[in-house]
């Protein structure tokens, strides 16, 4: 079975087990989820249910134990160490409610970073960093380093380093889980900004009015999605185009 | 970039840098410094022993005390010209220079050139004596083999004699009168050593060995002994036969200590030699050791500093970065900061060993001589340097590789 143009991530009875020990905790089991390229999809769910180990499986920080993960086509699985980076590297962004910044670098540098790692040029990093962070509306603040900016401004930052590589995929671990409601709702206008541009986008959030901007809305629990109708959630809206992208 | 990353990351925590700076710092200063200040004692008691610094032994004949195949006790021993042969016939014997001198051991004779004179002593040498003694041509040439079988009425002179009697004029091809007897100058020789011996060489005018034997009435003679000795060779056991192969030609009782004077001095020489060496291994060890503990203080340090930035890995990961990215990294800092560092150290030690030079130039009989490293040395240190500074960083580093990302995302 090939997979279809359009998904830029499928699963497939993806399951995982944390052993400790002699305890086993399974926390992702049989998960299939289908995610169209354009869609902004939100993860729900309990705490421990999983979200944030699904989101680290897809964003190859993590491995799982058996199904499997195509990545905009891509079997992703036992990658060696250094595939696994540069997929990380090409493929993914990743935004973490912690921002994960280098507090010693500036803004600049910050997003500059994933660049470095993939080999591009001083120059060319530095002007990609700063056409991103314009985006995000931050080029007033490129020199600053991260103590100094806001929450939201930082969080800004941690989007644009996720976008420099111009990946298929955003994935945000509660990206406004340390945020206020307002800049909250910023952060949200932009990601929809973003999505309306053609990117793909995965946001894990507790919050309900957040989830709700999605065009769709997983619920994991104890490992499991919940399944309701697929296309149409009682929460989140349809995905434009029906989950097509728009040609 | 690159550096730019480094500094950033070194600069981040300036005390911890500067310990670690510190650490190397001194150990390669301690390495130089001691390296160098032996080097100083060994060149400072060369020039103390003068010209001893060679492998040499001196044999000079004196007067029987024991009879023997009865010929009476109190007889003078007289070397020949036979006995150079069988000298140069002993192993571990590799130069022979037989010598002759006019007049007594301390006798200066009147010399003559012009209106000047001036009393020097006159010595009969061949060419060999250049193998054996610290003796330096400054101008023209020693005496050379065709001057030995034409017997040349040639002179070689030391730097006084040319002062008192040419001045400051070149005295190659200018003539002297010793005894009577006209010279034609072709050199000019002062010596290594220091003090009186050298004062001896450059007041004395040196001619061919035949020529002297010819014209001073000393035919078949020769008064004594320098001899050079094969590198690695004990000497000791040389002297040894040395002797006994004089004592048995000269009708000596094997006895008679008296009849035979030798001063060995590659014996001396090579047991100042081998202390030095010694010096030199332990200043090495000692060196290594502090150099040693210096690095351990680096990548004890860097481990710490790698568990700090568990999280800072975990994010380089995240956005891209491989394990030998990482790594690299890790190694990349801890050999910028010992390398310089450590060049600071070296730096700081050439420096010191000069200033040392500086004071100890101005003390004749100081047990130090121009203390310094040699440029083999420095650049021993230096690779020395490299490697611990790889060394330091590989643990670190091999700590920082393994770092799971999400692990140490998670991490606080
Ligand atoms: N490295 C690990 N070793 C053992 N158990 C783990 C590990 N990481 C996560 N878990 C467990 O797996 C389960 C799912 O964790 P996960 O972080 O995915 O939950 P989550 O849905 O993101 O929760 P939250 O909403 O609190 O962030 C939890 O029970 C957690 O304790
Ligand atoms: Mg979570």
């Amino acid at each position: 079975m090939s997979p279809s143009p359009g998904a830029v991530v499928r699963l497939e009875a993806v399951s995982k087990t944390y052993r400790s020990g002699k305890e086993a905790l399974a926390v992702l089991k049989n998960v299939d989820l289908r995610v169209e390229r354009g869609e902004m999809v939100a993860i729900m769910g309990s705490s421990g249910s999983g979200k944030s180990t699904l989101l680290n499986i897809l964003g190859i920080l993590d491995r799982y134990d058996s199904g499997a993960y195509y990545l905009d086509g891509r079997l992703i699985r036992n990658l060696g160490e250094r595939e696994a980076a540069r997929f990380r590297n090409r493929f993914v962004g990743f935004v973490f409610q912690a921002f994960n910044l280098l507090a010693f670098k500036t803004a600049l540098e910050n997003v500059a970073l994933p660049l470095y790692y993939r080999g591009v040029g001083r120059r060319a990093r530095t002007r990609d960093a700063l056409e991103y962070l314009e985006r995000v509306g931050l080029s007033g603040r490129a020199h600053h380093r991260p103590a100094e900016l806001s929450g939201g401004e930082r969080q800004r930052v941690a989007v644009a380093r996720a976008l420099v590589t111009q990946p298929e995929l955003l994935l945000a671990d509660e990206p406004t889980g340390a945020l206020d409601t307002q800049t909250s709702y910023e952060l949200m206008d932009l990601f929809e900004e973003l999505n309306a541009a053609g990117l793909t986008v995965l946001i894990v959030t507790h919050e309900h009015d957040i989830a709700e901007r999605a065009h769709r809305i997983v619920r994991l629990r104890d490992g499991r999605i919940e399944h309701g109708d697929p296309t149409t959630t009682d929460e989140g809206h349809p995905p434009p185009n029906g989950g097509f992208p728009p040609c | 970039m690159l550096g730019g990353e480094l500094a950033a990351t070194l600069g981040r925590n300036k005390l911890r840098t500067l310990l670690t700076a510190c650490g190397v710092f001194w150990g390669v200063y301690m390495l130089v410094v001691m390296v160098g200040i032996g080097k100083g004692l060994q060149r400072g008691t060369d020039r103390n022993l003068g010209g001893l610094s060679r492998r040499a032994i001196f044999v000079w004949s004196q007067r029987t005390s024991k009879p023997h195949r009865g010929l009476q006790p109190g007889r003078y021993v007289r070397f020949q010209n036979d006995d150079i042969t069988v000298l140069e016939r002993i192993p571990g014997v590799i130069h022979v220079a037989p010598r002759l001198r006019l007049g007594g051991w301390s006798d200066a004779q009147n010399v003559t050139a012009g209106a000047r004179s001036g009393l020097f002593s006159v010595r009969g040498d061949t060419p060999a004596l250049l193998q054996v003694e610290p003796v330096e041509v400054t101008r023209g040439r020693f005496v050379n083999p065709r001057d030995l079988t034409e017997r040349r009425k040639v002179a070689v002179i030391g730097a006084d004699v040319r002062a008192i009697l040419f001045e400051d004029a070149d005295p190659i091809g200018r003539c002297l009168r010793i005894r009577g007897v006209n010279f034609q100058v072709i050199g000019e020789v002062v010596s290594y050593r220091p003090g009186n011996e050298a004062e001896h060489v450059r007041a004395s005018i040196f001619v061919p060995f035949s020529t002297f034997q010819a014209v001073f009435d000393a035919p078949n003679r020769v008064g004594w002994f320098a001899l050079g000795l094969a590198p690695g060779v004990p000497a000791e056991p040389v002297e040894q036969k040395i002797r006994a192969a004089l004592v048995a030609r000269h009708r000596i009782h094997p006895e008679d200590k008296d009849a035979i004077g030798s001063f060995n001095v590659a014996e001396r020489f090579d047991r100042v030699e081998s202390l030095f060496r010694g010096l030199e291994v332990f200043l090495w060890f000692v060196g290594t050791l502090t150099l040693l503990a210096g690095v351990l203080g680096v990548s004890n340090i860097l481990l710490i500093t790698v568990k700090e930035r568990t999280r800072e890995f975990g994010i380089r990961k995240a956005v891209g970065a491989t394990s030998a990215n990482i790594v690299s990294m890790v190694v990349r800092e801890a050999l910028l900061l010992t390398t310089l560092s450590g060049y600071v150290g070296l730096v700081a030690g050439v420096g010191t060993l000069e200033v040392l030079s500086m004071v100890v130039s101005r003390r004749d009989e100081a047990p130090l001589a121009q203390p310094e490293v040699e440029f083999g040395v420095a650049v021993t240190a230096m690779l020395v340097l490299v490697a611990t500074g790889v060394m330091a960083g590989i643990i670190p580093a091999w700590h920082a590789a393994r770092i799971d990302p999400v692990e140490a995302l998670r991490n606080e």
